[in-house]
C-alpha cells in the first residue's frame, strides 16, 4: 500500500510529466485555452495511458524481452497505441455513445501524444512489475490532468486581463507555463521525504 | 540472418493482427450513421454560426433529420429561400421559406454629432465597457464602437465607422449574430425589402437626448403625422416603424426635424460581368 501511495505520488507530484519531465507539451499548450476542453483531453490522457500501459508491458515482457529484440520497444509500442485507441474508440462509439460523445475528438489527438508513448517506455525502464506500471501510468495521467487544470485557469486569468500587446497568444502563455514549472520543480525531493527514503 | 528476421516477422505480425481487430471491429461494431443528416448537412451553408437556434450545422441537420415534421426546414437565415427549398426537396416537406432579415444599427450617434464623458482607458470591447457605469458616451443607450458586432460577424458585413456601427447589407446575411452580441441592443433585425428604419434607440426624454446628441428622436411625431400607412410610431421616447406597413415612401424621413430617419438608397441591382 504504502508503496502504491508512493509511486501515485510521486508521478503527480515530484515527476509530473508535463511540469517536470516536458512531455505533453504540445496538448498542454494548445487545449489549456478553456477548462471544460481541457478537462476533455485529460480525462481522455488518463484513460489513454492507463490502457495502454496495460497493453505495452505485456507485449514487452512476454513478447519482446524473450525474442531478444527490446529495442524496437519504441515502434512497436506506437503501432500497439495506435491500434489500441482506434479499437477503443470504435467500441465506445457503439456501446458508450455518451462517453464516446464526451472526449470526442481528444481520443484520436492522443493516439501518439509523446506523453503516452513516454509512460509505456518509462515503465519498462523502471522496472516496474504489472500493476505498479498501472499505478504509475494512472499517477501520471493524474498528473496532467492536475497540470492542465491549474494551467487553464491562468489562462483564463491572464486572457482577461489588459496587458502589453508585445506578450499577446503565445508569450504569455509560454512565461506561465515555465512559472507555473518552476513551481513544480519545488515537489523534488519531497516524495523521498516523506516517505522516508 | 534471425537478427533481422525476428523483430520483421514481430513487428508484421503486430501490424497484421491489430489491422484484422480492427477492420473486424469496424465490421461488427459499426454505428449506423443516418444518412439524411448528413444529406441535410452538406445543403446547409456550413458557416455555424447558431442562428437557427441550434448549436451549428451538424446539430441542425440531426435535428431536422430526426424529427422532420416538428423541426422546421426554413430556420436557416443565411441560406435563405434556397436552403429551405433544398432541405424541403430532401425531406419531402413544404418549406416556405420566411423573407430575408438585415441588420440594422439602431444609433446615428457618430461621434462628431454626440458627446463623451469619460475618457476610457480599459479593455476595449463593449460587454466590459458596459459595465463601467454604462460607458463613455454621454448618451447610454448609443453604440458604443468597440466593434464587438464586428468581431462575431462571420461574414464581413458591419464595420465601426466614425463611432459607430454600421450594416453593409450586400454581405449581411440576417444570421443576428451581431444583434445578439451587442450589449446595448440596439441592432434590430429587419426586412431586407424595409429600407426606412430610425437610427436612434434613445428612452431618455427629449431634453435630455437634446442635450448628448445633435440628432437623437426627440420623440415630436411630426413622423407620425407625415406618415400616410399608420407605419410609423414613438412609444417610450423613440420613433419606431412597423415593418410591415411601411412601404419605404420617405415621407417620415422629409418630416423628421432631426433627421435621425434613415432612408437607405435603392441598390442596384447585381450586374452581371
Amino acid at each position: 500500500m504504502r508503496e502504491a501511495t508512493m509511486i501515485i505520488m510521486a508521478a503527480v507530484l515530484g515527476n509530473n510529466f508535463v511540469l517536470v519531465k516536458f512531455l505533453g507539451i504540445c496538448p498542454f499548450l494548445g487545449v489549456s485555452k478553456k477548462l471544460d476542453s481541457a478537462m476533455g483531453m485529460s480525462i481522455a490522457v488518463v484513460f489513454v495511458m492507463v490502457m495502454s500501459t496495460a497493453a505495452t508491458w505485456p507485449i514487452q515482457n512476454l513478447l519482446l524481452e524473450p525474442n531478444g529484440i527490446g529495442y524496437m520497444q519504441t515502434i512497436v509500442f506506437i503501432l500497439v497505441i495506435a491500434a489500441l485507441v482506434q479499437l477503443v474508440e470504435i467500441a465506445m462509439k457503439k456501446f458508450v455513445p455518451a462517453l464516446h460523445r464526451g472526449l470526442g475528438v481528444y481520443l484520436p489527438l492522443i493516439t501518439t501524444n509523446c506523453a503516452v508513448l513516454g509512460v509505456c517506455v518509462l515503465n519498462i525502464d523502471e522496472g516496474y512489475g504489472f500493476a505498479q506500471s498501472l499505478l504509475n501510468s494512472f499517477g501520471a495521467g493524474v498528473g496532467f490532468l492536475i497540470a492542465m487544470f491549474l494551467f487553464a485557469g491562468v489562462r483564463g486569468r491572464i486572457e482577461s486581463n489588459d496587458y502589453p500587446e508585445s506578450f499577446k497568444g503565445i508569450a504569455s502563455t509560454l512565461i506561465a507555463a515555465s512559472i507555473l514549472s518552476l513551481s513544480f520543480m519545488g515537489f523534488a525531493g519531497m516524495i523521498d521525504g516523506i516517505f522516508g527514503m | 540472418m534471425s537478427a533481422f528476421i525476428t523483430p520483421v516477422v514481430l513487428v508484421v505480425g503486430i501490424g497484421l493482427i491489430s489491422g484484422i481487430i480492427l477492420t473486424l471491429a469496424a465490421k461488427f461494431m459499426a454505428v449506423p450513421v443516418d444518412e439524411t443528416a448528413s444529406i441535410i448537412r452538406d445543403a446547409l451553408p456550413g458557416a455555424n454560426c447558431g442562428a437557427c437556434g441550434y448549436a451549428g450545422c451538424d446539430d441542425y441537420a440531426a435535428a431536422l433529420a430526426g424529427d422532420p415534421e416538428g423541426v422546421s426546414p426554413t430556420l436557416c437565415i443565411p441560406g435563405g429561400a434556397t436552403v429551405a427549398q433544398a432541405i424541403g426537396d430532401i425531406l419531402g416537406v413544404d418549406a416556405e421559406a420566411d423573407a430575408p432579415i438585415v441588420a440594422a444599427v439602431m444609433c446615428d450617434g457618430r461621434s462628431h454629432l454626440t458627446r463623451q464623458d469619460m475618457d476610457y482607458q480599459g479593455y476595449k470591447t463593449c460587454a466590459s465597457v458596459k459595465q463601467f457605469f454604462g460607458g463613455p458616451n454621454s448618451c447610454k443607450h448609443a453604440c458604443i464602437g468597440f466593434g464587438d458586432c464586428v468581431d462575431a460577424c462571420q461574414y464581413d458585413a458591419i464595420h465601426i465607422c466614425d463611432g459607430i456601427a454600421l450594416v453593409d447589407r450586400d454581405n449581411c446575411t440576417g444570421c443576428t449574430m451581431c444583434s445578439k452580441a451587442c450589449p446595448q441592443n440596439i441592432i434590430d433585425m429587419i426586412p431586407a425589402t424595409n429600407r426606412v428604419f430610425v437610427a436612434c434607440s434613445s428612452k431618455d426624454p427629449a431634453r435630455q437626448t437634446r442635450d448628448v446628441c445633435e440628432v437623437g428622436c426627440i420623440a415630436c411625431r411630426l413622423c407620425e403625422k407625415a406618415c400616410k400607412f399608420d407605419a410609423i410610431h414613438v412609444n417610450d421616447n423613440v420613433a419606431k416603424i412597423d415593418p410591415e406597413k411601411c412601404t419605404n415612401c420617405g415621407m417620415c424621413v422629409k418630416a423628421c426635424p432631426r433627421d435621425i430617419i434613415t432612408l437607405i438608397p435603392k441598390q442596384k441591382k447585381a450586374q452581371t460581368a
